[in-house]
C-alpha cells in the first residue's frame, strides 16, 4: 500500500494514540474542576499549551485550542468580521482558499459584508498589488493561506506582512493547515500574523482537535459561548486527551523537521522527473521554493481526475482529486479554475500529498504502475501523436 | 576545552575579622562541602588565606554553578595545575589565553613563586610567557596597570598552577557564622528575599511555616516548602517548621471584633515563631515584611505585634521599594514559584477592613479574651520539621510526571 494522501488526513501515530488513551482513561477529570483530579487535567492541559507555544515559537496564552480547521477558520475569520464590524465591513481573501475559509467568507458576504476575492497567477499566488490596490479604509480582515491545499503554492505571507505593517488595525490571519511541519515556517508565519489555523489530524494526531493562533492584544468574538473556556473564545469542556497528543504530535512533527522536509520533497522532484514532458501531463506544482515540498498536483489530459484516482486505487495507491474535501462535488476544481486552467485539464488534476512516513522507494514504485497506466491512457487518447 | 584541575578560592569580608576567622573558613568549607557533596570526587582544602577545591576530574561548570551561591566567596579562579617544566608551563598558559582572550583585550603574566628552587624566577618566568604568547597569539597587547586578563602563574614545591580567570563569589559571610534564627516564611514574594538576605549576613535560618489546612490547600504547603528547597541553594539544607494555624484562626474569627483579627493573627504568629525559637535554640526572629506595604506593617501595627517578645525580630526588606524586591526575588529564581495563586493563611481570614494603626492596649486586651496559652500548646505539638534540600520539589510531581505524555 502507498499512502499519498496526506493532505486529507494522515495515519494517527502509535505513540500519540498511547497518549490520548492514556489521558483518557486516566487523566479524565475536566480541567475546570477544583478538586484534584480537575486540577491535575488542567496541569496537562496548560502544560500542552506552553509545549505548543514553545515549539511554534509564541506565547503559551496566544494559543486556543478548537475542534480543528475549519473551527479555527470559521472563528478567525467571522470572529473578527463580527468584532470589527463597527470599524468596517470590507473584508478580504483569496480565490484559492480552502472551503471552510471560503465559505465564511460567503456567509458574511449574504450578512452584508463587502467581500473582495484576490486573483491568483498561472501559479496560484495572490499578488501584494491587488492586495494593496484592495485595502480601503473600511477594510477590517485579510485571509490569506499559507499553502494551497490543492497544488502546494506557498502565498507571499512574508510580503503581505511588509504591506500589513502600514494597516496596523486590520486583522490578518493566515490558514497554516498544509503549512506546520514542512521547513517553511518563516515563510507562512511573520510577527504580523494575528490569526492562525491548524489542524492536528493533519499531523498523525487525533481528529477534532486544532489550533487557533490568536496574538495577544486581538479581539474576536467567541462563535460558541457558554462556559467561558479557553479565555471565553471558545467554551466547551477541553478535548484534554487530544490536546495531550496533538502536543506530543506537534514535537515529533518537528524533530528532524528540515531533514524530513527535504526527504518529502526528494520524492516530490522524482516523479516530477519522471512526469515532465510527458505529452498529455500538466504539472501544476513545480520543485521550487515557492512551492511546499509535500505536494504535487498534476493532471492526464483526457482521464478525469476521478478515474485516474480509481485507477491508482486498484493498484493499491492511494492519492485524491484536488481538494479531498470537495473532491465528491464534481464542480469544485477551485485553485485551477482560478488559475485560468483550462476546465477540461483542471478536471483531469489530481494531487499526490507525502509525508515523513513516504519512502523513495514507494515513489519508484509508484512510478512503475503509473507508467503502465499512462502508457495505456496515451494510447488510447493518441497523447504525444502529432494532432494536425 | 580547557579541562580545569582545580578552583582557588579567595575569602570575602571574613578576612578582616581576626580572631574568629577560624570558625569562619571552617564553616565556609563545611557549607562548600555540603553544596558539593554530590561530588564525592572532589578535594576541599580550607587554609588560612585561600580554600582549594581538587576537581579530580569534576567539571568546574557545574562546581561553578553552586560555588555562585556560597556566601563567603569574594572571588575564584579555576586553575591548571602542570609539571614544573617550562614546555609545560608555556603550552598551558598558551591554551588558556586562547580560551580566555577576545580581541582587543590586554594582559599581563603575573608570576608567584613558594619554590624558590625553581630554576626560573618570577621576572624570567613573566617574560618568557609573554615571548611565547606573543609568538603563538596574534592582537595581544601587555597592560601593566589595569589589564582585562591577569595570567596567574603559581610555582609551588608539588606542581605550577596556572589560571587566566577571576570570578566573582556573592560575597557575604558563610551562614552559621552568625547563629542560628527563625524565619517567617509564607510563601509569598518577600519572605524568601528576607531569607536570601538573613543568609547572606552569615544567619543559619530555620524556616517557620503557618498552614491552616482546609482553609488553605496542600499546594499552597508544598509552595512553601519548595521555595524553601530553592533557598536551600545558598546553604545546603534548611529545616523546615509546619504549623497548624486553623484553630487558632477560627477562635479569633468567632470570638474578637473584625478589626483586630488580623493584628492578633499576627501576634499569636510571632509568639509561637518564638516559642519555637527558644525550643531550637535560635537567636533571632526573621520576616519579610516591609514597612507599610499591607495594613499589618505599618510601624502602628507593628507595634502592637512586636509587643509579644524582646526577641531580636529582624525585618531584612523593611525599607526596600516592591520592585526592588522582586528584582532580587528573581535573581535569586523564588519570583515565579512566589506568584503561584495559592491562598496561604494569611489571605484567608483576612478582614475586608483590617485596622492599618490597631492600638497596642486594644489588641492586648482582644487577645487576653483567649485561653493563649492552650492554644499555642496545641499548636506546638502539631508541629511538623521536614529538612530540605536544594532544588527538592513537592508540587506538581504528579504534573511533572504527566508532562512525560507530551
Amino acid at each position: 500500500m502507498i499512502y499519498f494522501d496526506n493532505s486529507a488526513t494522515t495515519k494517527i501515530d502509535p505513540s500519540v494514540l498511547a497518549t490520548y488513551d492514556k489521558v483518557a482513561t486516566t487523566i479524565w477529570g475536566n480541567p475546570s474542576s477544583l478538586h484534584k483530579m480537575g486540577d491535575r487535567a488542567h496541569q496537562l492541559l496548560e502544560a500542552s499549551r506552553k509545549q505548543i507555544g514553545d515549539l511554534l515559537g509564541v506565547k503559551p496564552y496566544e494559543i486556543f485550542f478548537t475542534s480543528g480547521g475549519t473551527e479555527s477558520n470559521n472563528t478567525a475569520i467571522k470572529g473578527t468580521a463580527i468584532q470589527k464590524r463597527e470599524f468596517g465591513k470590507h473584508i478580504i481573501t483569496s480565490s484559492v482558499e480552502h472551503a471552510s475559509v471560503a465559505s465564511a467568507f460567503n456567509s458574511l458576504e449574504n450578512l452584508g459584508y463587502r467581500v473582495t476575492r484576490l486573483p491568483v497567477d498561472k501559479e496560484g499566488r495572490v499578488s501584494v498589488n491587488d492586495l494593496r490596490n484592495a485595502i480601503d479604509s473600511d477594510t477590517t480582515l485579510v485571509s490569506i493561506m499559507g499553502v494551497n491545499n490543492e497544488i502546494g503554492t506557498i502565498q507571499p505571507i512574508d510580503e503581505i506582512s511588509d504591506l500589513l505593517e502600514n494597516y496596523p488595525t486590520i486583522q490578518f490571519h493566515v490558514d497554516n493547515v498544509q503549512a506546520l511541519g514542512k521547513n517553511i515556517w518563516d515563510k507562512v508565519f511573520t510577527p504580523r500574523v494575528d490569526l492562525s489555523s491548524f489542524s492536528a489530524h493533519k499531523f498523525h494526531a487525533p481528529r477534532g482537535i486544532g489550533i487557533l493562533y490568536k496574538k495577544v492584544g486581538k479581539m474576536l468574538t467567541p462563535l460558541h459561548d457558554g462556559g467561558g473556556q479557553e479565555k471565553g473564545l471558545r467554551s466547551g469542556t477541553e478535548n484534554l486527551p487530544a490536546i495531550a497528543g496533538m502536543a506530543k504530535a506537534i514535537r515529533l512533527l518537528l524533530d528532524n523537521e528540515a531533514e524530513k522536509a527535504a526527504r518529502e520533497e526528494a520524492i516530490k522532484e522524482k516523479i516530477i522527473n519522471y512526469l515532465q514532458d510527458k505529452p498529455g501531463i500538466d504539472i501544476f506544482s513545480p520543485a521550487n521554493s515557492g512551492f511546499a515540498p509535500h505536494i504535487l498536483c498534476f493532471a492526464l489530459e483526457g482521464i478525469r481526475g476521478e478515474t485516474l484516482v480509481h485507477t491508482l486505487e486498484d493498484q493499491d495507491i492511494y492519492t485524491s482529486t484536488t481538494s479531498a474535501c470537495a473532491s465528491k462535488t464534481a464542480d469544485e476544481v477551485s485553485t485551477l479554475v482560478a488559475m485560468r486552467v483550462n476546465d477540461k485539464i483542471a478536471t483531469s488534476a489530481i494531487r499526490l500529498s507525502f509525508d515523513e512516513s513516504n519512502t523513495l522507494a514507494e515513489a519508484d514504485e509508484f512510478i512503475k504502475v503509473f507508467d503502465k497506466i499512462y502508457k495505456h491512457f496515451a494510447k488510447i487518447n493518441h497523447l504525444g501523436e502529432n494532432d494536425d | 576545552m580547557i579541562k580545569y584541575t582545580e578552583v582557588m578560592i579567595r575569602y570575602g569580608e571574613l578576612s578582616t575579622k581576626g580572631k574568629n576567622r577560624k570558625d569562619f573558613i571552617g564553616r565556609l568549607a563545611g557549607n562548600v562541602t555540603k553544596v558539593l557533596k554530590d561530588f564525592p570526587e572532589v578535594e576541599i582544602h580550607p587554609r588560612h588565606d585561600r580554600m582549594h577545591i581538587v576537581l579530580n576530574g569534576a567539571s568546574f561548570d557545574k562546581i561553578d554553578k553552586r560555588l555562585r551561591k556560597v556566601f563567603g566567596i569574594q572571588t575564584y579562579s579555576p586553575a591548571i595545575k602542570v609539571p614544573k617544566t617550562l614546555t609545560d608551563i608555556e603550552e598551558t598558559a598558551l591554551a588558556l589565553m586562547q580560551e580566555t582572550f577576545k580581541t582587543g583585550m590586554t594582559f599581563k603574566v603575573n608570576t608567584k613563586r613558594s619554590d624558590h628552587h625553581f630554576e626560573y624566577d618570577t621576572n624570567q618566568l613573566n617574560s618568557m610567557v609573554g615571548d611565547y604568547l606573543f609568538d603563538h597569539m596574534d592582537g595581544l597587547k601587555a597592560e601593566m596597570k589595569h589589564p582585562d586578563i591577569v595570567l596567574r602563574i603559581e610555582v609551588r614545591q608539588d606542581a605550577v598552577y596556572i589560571s587566566s580567570q577571576l570570578l566573582h563569589g556573592i560575597g557575604g559571610m558563610p551562614v552559621g557564622t552568625a547563629g542560628k534564627a527563625m524565619m517567617m516564611l509564607s510563601g509569598g514574594i518577600d519572605s524568601p528575599v528576607a531569607s536570601y538576605l538573613a543568609m547572606k549576613r552569615g544567619v543559619e535560618i530555620e524556616m517557620v511555616h503557618f498552614f491552616s489546612p482546609p482553609y488553605t490547600t496542600e499546594k499552597a504547603l508544598a509552595k512553601a516548602k519548595e521555595l524553601t528547597g530553592i533557598l536551600a541553594n545558598y546553604c545546603g539544607k534548611i529545616n523546615f517548621i509546619a504549623v497548624p494555624f486553623a484553630e487558632i484562626q477560627e477562635t479569633i474569627k468567632e470570638k474578637l471584633p473584625e478589626g483586630y483579627l488580623m493584628t492578633v493573627q499576627r501576634r499569636f504568629m510571632l509568639q509561637l515563631a518564638d516559642r519555637i525559637r527558644a525550643q531550637r535554640v535560635g537567636l533571632a526572629i526573621f520576616n519579610g515584611e516591609s514597612v507599610g506595604q499591607v495594613a499589618s506593617q505599618t510601624l502602628q501595627s507593628m507595634v502592637a505585634i512586636n509587643d509579644v517578645t524582646t526577641t531580636p525580630v529582624i525585618r531584612p526588606v523593611a525599607t526596600m521599594d516592591k520592585t526592588e524586591i522582586i528584582k532580587l526575588a528573581e535573581e535569586i529564581g523564588t519570583f515565579d514559584l512566589s506568584i503561584q495563586p495559592f491562598e496561604d493563611c494569611c489571605t484567608i481570614f483576612a478582614p475586608p477592613r483590617p485596622k492599618t494603626k490597631p492600638k497596642l492596649d486594644k489588641a492586648r486586651e482582644y487577645e487576653a479574651r483567649l485561653d493563649v496559652e492552650g492554644l499555642i500548646e496545641r499548636a506546638m505539638t502539631g508541629i511538623e520539621i521536614t529538612p530540605i534540600y536544594p532544588n527538592e520539589k513537592f508540587i506538581n510531581d504528579q504534573a511533572a510526571a504527566d508532562q512525560e505524555l507530551l
